[in-house]
């Protein structure tokens, strides 16, 4: 992409992933250098590495509201942690069973686990969801069969911001004695998250959509559930996942996360209020406009809008140019023939979601920024729209 | 080849020449589908044989956009024959190239614009 230098960029895509907080980069630097010892070794350097890494287990652990520092490990990302869940998982249970139930709109980190699974002989139902990309507890219980070892559902969706309600599919995975997990990777920091509370089994989170350093993730995994390891190796994760500790990397997430779930009804509630105001305004100025998703049951910092005629990476291109990053879901910003799994997932017919905008907040998200997006983004549609021979055909049947 | 878009197409794209359509034209052709993402319409005017007029529309991404632009520049004041021979390898070539998962999206610039001959050949019995 394109960048103008003069203009000051405005990040509206905070899904991707977010800026390094400086105050936790200055916790992470000694561990690059002072304290560079490999945390496993057992002298001093390496003592106090290992301290830091267990101190970062503890603010994950209480991030969470897990019982125990084992039940918390670290990995190099969201992708990393959806993949040693599922798989670690089924490889470890698989006597009990071969049926996996997981939906129709998981992150790719889920969705090519599960289909290789498939090709290893594993039977996996993807529920289809609702028009606003959620599914129900009910579909959940009813898929639910003597055969179902694992249930895998996304907290809230990274494309449209929708929520699942994790807490009644906890409920109903417990009463059935089905292991839940849930990838939280769009949700922690955003969504407060009780692990007891809503009966979450495993959970995947990812640093970097927290303002934390990227490459580095953890997965919780409740005690006394069985997982083969993904990374076999040293003894590091009590020889549960092989490699050198990631200190830095680990020190970062432990204090991006401590401080991402601090405070969160308020954080959320500005965000949300903007988000607002975006949908608001968005469907206020700007004519054949579909907002995607859930409208309350929705990520704070969300705003997922499909503009009929115009195509979503001529969209992202203008934006771009003009100081703002954004994402889109058509076709040609995936680089396949067909735009996102989630939008034809809820219902729309291929032409519609071509032209998917994603707006995503983050903590330095300002009203200046809504308003500079507002100040650009109805111009550029109507270009697009002057360009477009679907809106030509369109104006010519109304007027006829 | 380039993952980014030059700057010929950048260009393009941003200041597209001859959009629009062309009242009563003497040829016009539509290609590509909503369904992939990219459709693209040409409308042409014949004189003599040669391109006077050429216009189009597109809906799609910026490479779409970008080579149905340069496309209708290369044939205004061409002839048929001219036209015809007009490529997405020679389109691509005038934009200083196109990343390669943007190379199907070109194709449609050459289809569009070999459909609006066909069709004006086809109305005017040659
Ligand atoms: C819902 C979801 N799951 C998984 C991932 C992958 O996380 P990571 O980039 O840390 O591997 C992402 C990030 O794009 C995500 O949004
Ligand atoms: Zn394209």
């Amino acid at each position: 992409m394109h960048a103008m230098s003069t203009t000051k960029r405005i990040n509206m895509d905070h899904a991707a992933t977010t800026y390094l907080d400086p105050e936790v980069l200055g916790i992470m630097l000694p561990w690059f250098t002072e304290n560079y010892g490999n945390a496993s070794s057992v002298y001093a350097e390496g003592r106090t590495a290992r301290q830091a890494v267990e101190d970062a287990r503890e603010q994950v652990r209480a991030a969470l509201g897990a019982k125990a520092l084992q039940e918390i490990y670290f990995t190099s990302g969201g992708t990393e942690s959806d993949n040693w869940a599922i798989k670690g998982f089924a490889d470890a249970n698989q006597r009990k069973g071969n049926h996996i139930i997981t939906t129709n709109v998981e992150h790719h980190a889920v969705l090519h686990t599960c289909q290789y699974l498939e090709k290893k002989g594993f039977e996996v139902t993807y529920l289809p969801v609702d028009h606003e990309g959620r599914v129900s507890a009910q579909q959940v219980a009813d898929a639910i069969t003597d055969r179902t070892i694992l249930v895998s559902i996304l907290f809230a969706n990274n494309e449209i911001g929708s929520i699942n309600p994790i807490a009644e599919i906890g409920k109903v995975c417990r009463e059935r004695k089905v292991v839940f997990h849930t990838d939280a990777v769009q949700a922690v920091g955003s969504v407060p998250i009780d692990v007891e509370a809503m009966n979450i089994d495993m959970l995947s989170l990812s640093a970097h959509k927290f303002n934390g350093p990227k490459g580095v993730g953890a997965l919780y995994v409740r005690k006394g559930i069985r997982l083969e390891n993904l990374i076999h190796g040293g003894a590091q994760e009590r020889g549960h996942r092989g490699s050198t500790y990631n200190t830095p990397g680990i020190v970062g997430l432990g204090a991006a996360i401590q401080r991402a779930t601090q405070d969160i009804p308020a954080k959320s509630a500005r965000l949300a209020a903007l988000r607002d105001q975006l949908i608001n305004r968005i469907t206020g100025e700007i004519d054949h406009v579909i907002v995607n998703g859930h409208r309350t049951e929705r990520l704070p910092n969300n705003v997922n809008v499909c503009f009929r005629f115009i195509e979503g990476e001529s969209l992202l291109l203008n934006l771009d140019m003009l100081g703002i990053s954004a994402s889109s879901g058509s076709a040609c910003t995936s680089g396949s023939l067909d735009p996102s799994h989630v939008l034809l997932a809820i219902g729309l017919p291929h032409e519609i979601a071509h032209g998917s905008l994603r707006l995503s907040l983050g903590v330095e998200s300002t009203q200046e920024d809504v308003d500079r997006v507002m100040e650009v983004l109805p111009g550029i549609v109507r270009k697009l729209r002057d360009l477009s021979p679907l809106y030509a055909d369109y104006l010519q049947q109304k007027n006829a | 080849m380039s993952e980014m878009y030059t700057q010929q197409v950048m260009d393009h794209f941003t200041n597209p020449r001859n959009v629009g359509e062309i009242e009563n034209a003497d040829g016009v052709g539509q290609v590509g589908n909503a369904k992939c993402g990219d459709i693209m319409r040409i409308s042409i005017k014949v004189e003599n044989d040669v391109i006077t007029d050429v216009k189009f529309r597109t809906f799609g991404c910026g490479a779409a956009i970008a080579t149905s632009s340069v496309a209708t520049e290369m044939v205004k004041g061409k002839t048929l024959d001219e036209a015809l021979a007009l490529t997405n390898q020679m389109v691509i070539e005038k934009l200083g190239g196109l990343p390669d998962v943007k190379i199907h999206c070109s194709v449609l610039a050459e289809e569009a614009l070999h459909a609006a001959i066909a069709d004006y050949k086809a109305k005017h019995g040659k």
